[in-house]
């Protein structure tokens, strides 16, 4: 509580060693000038950084790219997700520090995008000749509004529906993927499943985590979402509602565990079954699998109701501020080549934006024994290849959080649905 | 000549020594204050290219925020509830770390454990704790009969979870602070009190807290600074939401500020949430010296 005293104290002692440093400092940056900023001269062995947040499973590629490209060192900086997005937007925003190669993830995309002027355009580096590698969405994520494009896609989400095969015995309903996928075509039967769920009371499970993942899949399988164009349309678009009144409706029924996402509670509830039904990104298998070490053959995976989607992935970027661009280039166009998609994805299952990769070996067989062997190549691939591109616009990240919690204050009891609508909306038009 | 050297090094030196400090106080100090004040004045987003002067819009807006205001009557309760608990028991423990005790450098060095430990793994251990479903004190609370309490949902029972992470961090520094002070105060006053029969209660209220006033004084200044300024124990315990909460319910003024500048990249408004904080700051501050002044004077 009190850094105040610690930072005093902290500067204090700065300020003794500080002076020299800064003396030493100053020399030093005289003498770096027109060194290694320059772009290298041929033959020179080129340096670049590339930066990176989480597990993207680049460390052998890196080997392997130094090894065949001799006059290239790589220098990876790895940060985790939350502060590699907020430093970036510093870099960019001083104009020094950015690494030669950044990646932005999905969540974070739009606010870069919205920006193209701080990155080279990856059309003036030849990403028009390999464009049909990647889903139109996936594409369309990674460029600006009038068509720069940003960033080059790496892996992707997709969509599907995690379900507790044990406790699903228990309550009397099919086991069977196939069958289980059945159930619920769409999103209202889904919730009428549940019912059904609920009514074989089972104790200590609910049928569904939280009001935020649901929310988050249905809206994301809609054409328009947050933003159509550039403009919000929060209010007005019947694809937002639906996903809000789906929620409510399951709130209500008493479908809802009520654990927020990412709490410890959601971790400990994925082990001990707190709820039977998790709409599943192919990142959260890996999630899953780290926090409920000792479930393995409970948990299964079914088609997602609604067919299609997608939640999270990520994106190459070349920062203006880079020097070596087309060294930097060759490399980030390497690193989402196919091949290498295809190592990354079977050294740790990040799924791969290319799709061409799904009709190969290494995805279409691939099951997750975890998971009670689901062929999860299979049910991430056609989740991709099905959903529907939608826009995300700079501010969808902040405004999902303030839908969300207008949610979550419906299900803590603490305001009528229509009440927590009208504050969400004011939320997000003070966001505007 | 030499005279003139002298005196110049007599009357000229100590200011030269103390140059450096004032140089940097000036890039990171001065600098970064009146730079910020020059953000706030703009429409300034982190990304934008292009910066509007407004003028004293942002101030406008933001005295009209409720959830500014919010942030602060959330920041004071949550420096009310962890304040004086905090304070209260550690005139306590200092008392009891002040007898004759065997091993006493064990006992104390205990004491300041939960201070050095990351505030971040404070957080978390905590937000396992105060967990609705499997949280130890939910456990205990239902052992006895008394149901679940959902920490996060309410907003006396968010603010009492983060103020214990607070207390829990922070009793143990400023029972050593107190034990410094009470050690200076003079043995004879207990002799003479004990051998009148005063408890050990009756000592501490009667000879260690008047005896020890000025350092008290001064826990609570600090203390102030640093409740304005909680930042990680909201944000951890809610999960990283920056929002503290589905209705704000335990958002604090850093929080506030944190969400404007890093999740909204909105840094011209978050200038001007800084600038209020220090103008609160300031107030506060002032109210202290007046408060204190009198104290001494009486």
């Amino acid at each position: 509580m009190r850094p105040a005293l610690n930072g005093a104290s902290l500067r204090r002692r700065a300020v003794t060693v500080a002076v020299p440093l800064l003396a030493a400092a100053l020399v030093m940056t005289t003498a770096a000038c027109g060194g290694s900023d320059d772009p290298a001269k041929p033959g020179e062995k080129v340096k670049l950084t590339i930066a990176t947040f989480g597990e993207f499973g680049y460390k052998d590629l890196y080997k392997e790219y130094m090894a065949a490209n001799p006059n290239v060192e790589i220098v990876e900086r790895i940060t985790k997700a939350e502060d590699h997005h907020k430093n970036l937007a510093a870099h960019l925003a001083t104009n020094t520090g950015a690494a030669d190669i950044e990646a932005i993830e999905e969540g974070w995309a739009g606010q870069f995008t919205a920006n193209p002027g701080k990155f080279y355009n990856w059309n003036d580096y030849g990403a028009g000749e390999i464009k049909s590698q990647w889903p139109a969405w996936k594409w369309q994520q990674g460029s600006s509004a009038k068509g720069e494009v940003v960033g080059l896609g790496t892996d992707v989400g997709g969509m599907a529906m995690c379900y507790r095969r044990d406790i699903f015995e228990k309550a009397g309903l099919p086991t069977d993927r196939e069958a289980v996928s059945k159930l619920w075509p769409t999103w209202e039967e889904y919730i009428a499943t549940g019912v059904k769920f609920k009514n074989a009371n089972i104790k200590g499970s609910s049928w569904m985590d939280g009001p935020t993942i649901i929310y988050r899949s249905i809206l994301g399988q809609q054409a328009v979402g947050i933003y159509d164009g550039d403009k919000v349309v929060v209010e007005s678009n019947p694809g937002v509602k639906k996903a809000w009144d789906l929620t409510i409706d399951a709130i209500n029924k008493g479908l809802s565990a009520k654990i927020a996402p990412w709490s410890a509670d959601w971790n400990a509830g994925m082990a001990k079954g707190s709820f039977v039904t998790l709409a599943c990104p192919s990142w959260m298998m890996a999630y899953i699998q780290s926090q409920a070490k000792d479930s393995s053959g409970k948990w299964d995976i079914a088609a997602v109701p609604g067919g299609g989607g997608n939640w999270g992935g990520s994106f190459l970027t070349l920062p203006k501020q880079g020097k070596n661009v087309a060294e930097a280039a060759k490399l980030a166009k390497w690193l989402v080549a196919p091949e290498q998609q295809a190592k990354v994805f079977r050294a740790l299952g990040n799924f791969p934006s290319t799709v061409s990769l799904y009709e190969e070996a290494v995805i279409k067989d691939f099951k997750n024994p975890f998971f009670n062997n689901a062929p999860v190549g299979q049910i991430f691939s056609n989740s991709v290849k099905t959903m529907v591109p939608q826009y995300m616009g700079p501010k969808s990240g902040d405004i999902n959080t303030a839908i969300q919690n207008g949610l979550t204050r419906v299900e803590q009891g603490k305001q009528k649905p229509d009440e927590a609508w009208t504050q969400s909306l004011k939320d997000v038009n003070a966001l505007l | 000549m030499k005279s003139l050297l002298y005196r110049l090094d007599v009357k000229g030196s100590p200011y030269l020594y103390i140059v450096p400090f004032f140089f940097l106080f000036a890039a990171f100090g001065i600098f970064p204050l009146a730079y910020t004040a020059w953000v706030s004045m703009h429409e300034w987003s982190l990304l934008a290219e292009t910066h509007t002067f407004i003028g004293l819009q942002n101030y406008k807006d933001l005295f009209a925020d409720e959830y500014f205001w919010n942030a602060l009557r959330n920041t004071a309760q949550i420096w009310v509830l962890s304040t004086v608990p905090q304070l209260l028991m550690a005139l306590v423990l200092a008392h009891v770390l002040n007898q004759r005790l065997r091993a006493p450098t064990f006992w104390r060095m205990t004491a300041v454990l939960p201070n050095i430990t990351s505030v971040a793994a404070v957080a978390i251990i905590f937000g396992q704790i105060f967990g609705k479903d499997y949280g130890l004190v939910n456990w205990i609370l239902e052992s006895l009969g008394l149901g679940r309490i959902d920490w996060q949902a309410g907003t006396a029972s968010s603010q009492i979870a983060i103020s214990v992470m607070i207390i829990w961090r922070w009793t143990g520094y400023n029972a050593l602070i107190y034990l410094a002070a009470m050690q200076a105060v003079s043995k004879d006053l207990y002799d003479a009190a004990s051998l009148d029969g005063a408890s050990s209660f009756q000592q501490l209220t009667r000879i260690t807290v008047p005896a020890i006033r000025p350092t008290i004084i001064f826990t609570v200044i600090i203390s102030t600074i640093g409740g304005m300024q909680v930042l990680a124990e909201p944000l951890l315990f809610g999960g990283a939401s920056v929002t503290g909460g589905s209705d704000r319910q335990f958002q604090t003024l850093s929080l506030y500020l944190y969400e404007v500048a890093f999740s909204r990249f909105d840094f011209g408004y978050a200038s001007t949430a800084a600038w209020a904080m220090f103008g609160i700051i300031v107030i506060v501050a002032a109210i202290n010296y007046f408060l204190t002044s009198r104290l001494r004077r009486s």
